[in-house]
């Protein structure tokens, strides 16, 4: 048993993560000659991410709303931890599953607390239970409570209401998360930010979670398991490294595009490749110590420049001259820290954000935004060579 | 005739004046009660549209159509005179107005909403009394706003069949008197003060449980 951090002093125990398995799912809709779903098998492991792909009208959607039974299915059986789902009390049932959904759909006329509440309150927690655990899960996706709690939906921006959605959907604690299209309505910056943080979270809290997905990249990015569907049957369900080196046939090779190598860099986190050292200087720092530093080669200038920081948060490149001008390193640095690169994010968020940015070199940051190394095109490319090389050899 | 109002009459009648008030105010509040209490479940029972909809909506329209002075003329023969006629009449007047606010606030919340209640476990109840009436409940008001502002006026028929209230004073003392406009004039301010008054109650009601929808505006 495991105990969800801040949960311990209340006893809390966490449940462990749901194993998933479809048999046979089959959806005919009323009227409509061929089915939505059809004879769908899969097993989703405990803990592990599983995204569903494939295009518009495959029958993500349906078949993941059969999983908590907002939609029965016509044939088939679903077992949650063994157990079938179908002789459940359906509402019971959804209570242990969280659910979120690409409109989010919040109540809009109840605060953001109350709506993380909502579960919990469903099942009967003790009121005060249930508001330490809606700070807890606030602070989960990243929102301060002492702001944001006591707030109404139509307060927060796209992101943040997403970031709401997810808490609410943790709140009661679920072994199994339903995810539809979850990022699809925020602009690009916005959904690598909730991915990563996605993936942060699932670290914490490793739930076993069914993703749906249009986009191959988030799947690649996201999934442990990726099901690519067409028509409502199941294609192809393999690791995304497996998927990108040996489409199973010509509609998942075309649906994962041309452009396969490139896609390989989202099979690699910035966490998993060596970085180099990031030249950092503290603002407020005393400037002999910088030249010290450097002098002994402890800090080594990119390009003549050192990059300042507040707190360990990249605040701007600068010249070594103009750092060491002073007694001591200038407490409001002027200039970019240029491009920022979160640990999680994959080779090719990074190459991404780089070539954005026009630039060679990008601070890591980890979660808390603190430097923690620099990262490279010539990096991002070193490893994408040693990458293509594997995926060319056989399989082992 | 020196002034066009008696004030003499106005002291000497203050009593009857502050009774036919309350008696007023007495068929007013009764009638929107139940108006309230039976045009809200069938709001409810028909709020997803198709033919209990356009059968409880063409009623309402039919009832409302209705000219007053026929309605209650109607209703003498039924249920005699009096109080009851005239709140039944007068619950009949309000119907259509409150059902089709009730209907019109049900159906604005958005589809995701009620998804994703539904999705969280919530049953058909709770996503009723939790999710789909507090967020219908500012239309709902603005219906019963409108309601009783027209109420207060029509209600001043009802002397007619016996009910009492300000058309006493207006048709009784008033007209029946060779057009004293006295009495004219204090039942006609008071029953426009009363539809002021309970329009500015109400409306600040609805503003107080509609602050979710002007947050983030
Ligand atoms: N409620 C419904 N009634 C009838 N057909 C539906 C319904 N929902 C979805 N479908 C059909 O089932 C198929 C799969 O839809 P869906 O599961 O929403 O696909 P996806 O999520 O992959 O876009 C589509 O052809 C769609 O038109
Ligand atoms: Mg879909």
């Amino acid at each position: 048993m495991v105990v969800l951090p801040g949960n311990a002093n209340r006893g809390h125990v966490r449940h462990d993560a749901g194993r998933l398995e479809l048999q046979g799912v089959t959806k005919r809709y009323p009227g409509s000659d061929r089915p939505a779903v059809d004879d769908l098998s899969l097993i989703v492991e405990a803990g592990q991410v599983c995204v569903l792909v494939g295009p518009s009208g495959c029958g993500k959607t349906t078949a993941l709303r059969m999983i908590n039974r907002l939609i029965e299915p016509s044939a088939g059986d679903i077992l949650l931890d063994g157990e079938s789902t179908r002789n459940r009390n359906a509402a019971s049932l959804r209570r242990e599953i969280g659910y979120v959904i690409q409109q989010v759909g919040l109540l809009p006329h109840q605060t953001i607390a109350k709506n993380v509440a909502t579960v919990p309150r469903l099942v009967g927690w003790r009121r005060g239970e249930t508001k330490a655990r809606v700070a807890e899960m606030l602070e989960l996706v990243g929102l301060d409570p002492a702001e944001y709690a006591n707030r109404y939906p139509a307060q927060l921006s796209g992101g943040q209401q997403q970031r709401v959605g997810l808490a609410r959907a943790l709140a009661s604690d679920p072994p199994l998360m339903l995810m539809d299209e979850p990022f699809s309505a925020v602009d690009p910056i916005t959904r690598e930010r909730l991915q990563n943080d996605f993936l942060r979270l699932h670290r914490t809290v490793p739930k076993t979670v069914v993703f749906v997905s249009h986009d191959i990249d988030e799947a690649v990015k996201m999934a442990d398991r990726i099901a690519v569907m067409r028509d409502g049957r199941l294609v192809q369900y393999a690791r995304p490294a497996e998927l990108l080196a040996s489409p199973a046939d010509d509609f998942v090779a075309d649906f994962v595009g041309a452009d396969r190598a490139l896609k390989g860099l989202s099979l690699t986190r910035i966490e998993e490749i060596e970085l180099d050292d990031a030249p950092l200087v503290e603002a407020g720092a005393p400037s002999s110590d910088v030249l010290d530093r450097i002098a002994s080669g402890l800090l080594v200038p990119v390009d003549g420049d050192l990059l300042v920081t507040v707190e360990g948060r990249p605040r701007a490149w600068m010249s070594v001259e103009r750092v060491t001008d002073g007694d001591e390193v200038p407490r409001g640095p002027v200039g970019s820290p240029g491009p920022i690169v979160d640990r999680l994010a994959t080779l090719r968020d990074a190459l991404s954000a780089l070539l954005d940015a026009n630039a060679r070199t990008g601070a890591v940051v980890d979660a808390e935004g603190r430097c923690v190394g620099l990262v490279s095109v010539d990096h991002i490319q070193g490893s994408w060579n040693a990458q293509s090389e594997s995926a060319m050899a056989p399989h082992g | 005739m020196a002034e066009p109002i008696d004030w003499d009459w106005i002291d000497r009648n203050l009593d009857e004046i502050g009774a036919l008030t309350q008696q007023h105010a007495e068929i007013v509040g009764i009638s929107i009660a139940i108006a309230v209490g039976i045009a809200i479940p069938i709001g409810i029972l028909v709020r997803r549209g198709g033919l209990p909809y356009v059968l409880a909506s063409q009623t309402g329209t039919i009832l409302y159509t209705i000219p007053s002075l026929a309605m209650f003329a109607i209703l003498v023969p039924i249920v005699g005179i009096g109080r009851t006629p005239a709140v039944i009449g007068l619950v009949a007047y309000a119907m259509l107005i409150l059902i089709e606010n009730t209907v019109v606030g049900l159906q604005s919340v958005p589809r995701s909403v009620k998804d994703a209640a539904r999705g969280m476990g919530m049953t058909s109840w709770q996503i009723l009394y939790r999710v789909e009436l507090p967020m219908a409940l500012p239309s709902i008001i603005t219906g019963i706003r409108l309601a009783t502002v027209s109420t207060v006026g029509i209600a001043t028929i009802a002397v007619l069949i016996g009910a009492g209230g300000l058309g006493v004073l207006i048709f009784n003392d008033g007209i029946q008197r060779g057009l004293f406009l006295t009495p004219i004039v204090v039942g006609a301010v008071i029953a426009t003060a009363m539809a002021l008054v309970l329009d500015g109650m109400l409306a600040l009601t609805e503003r107080g449980l509609s602050r979710w929808k002007r947050a983030g505006a």
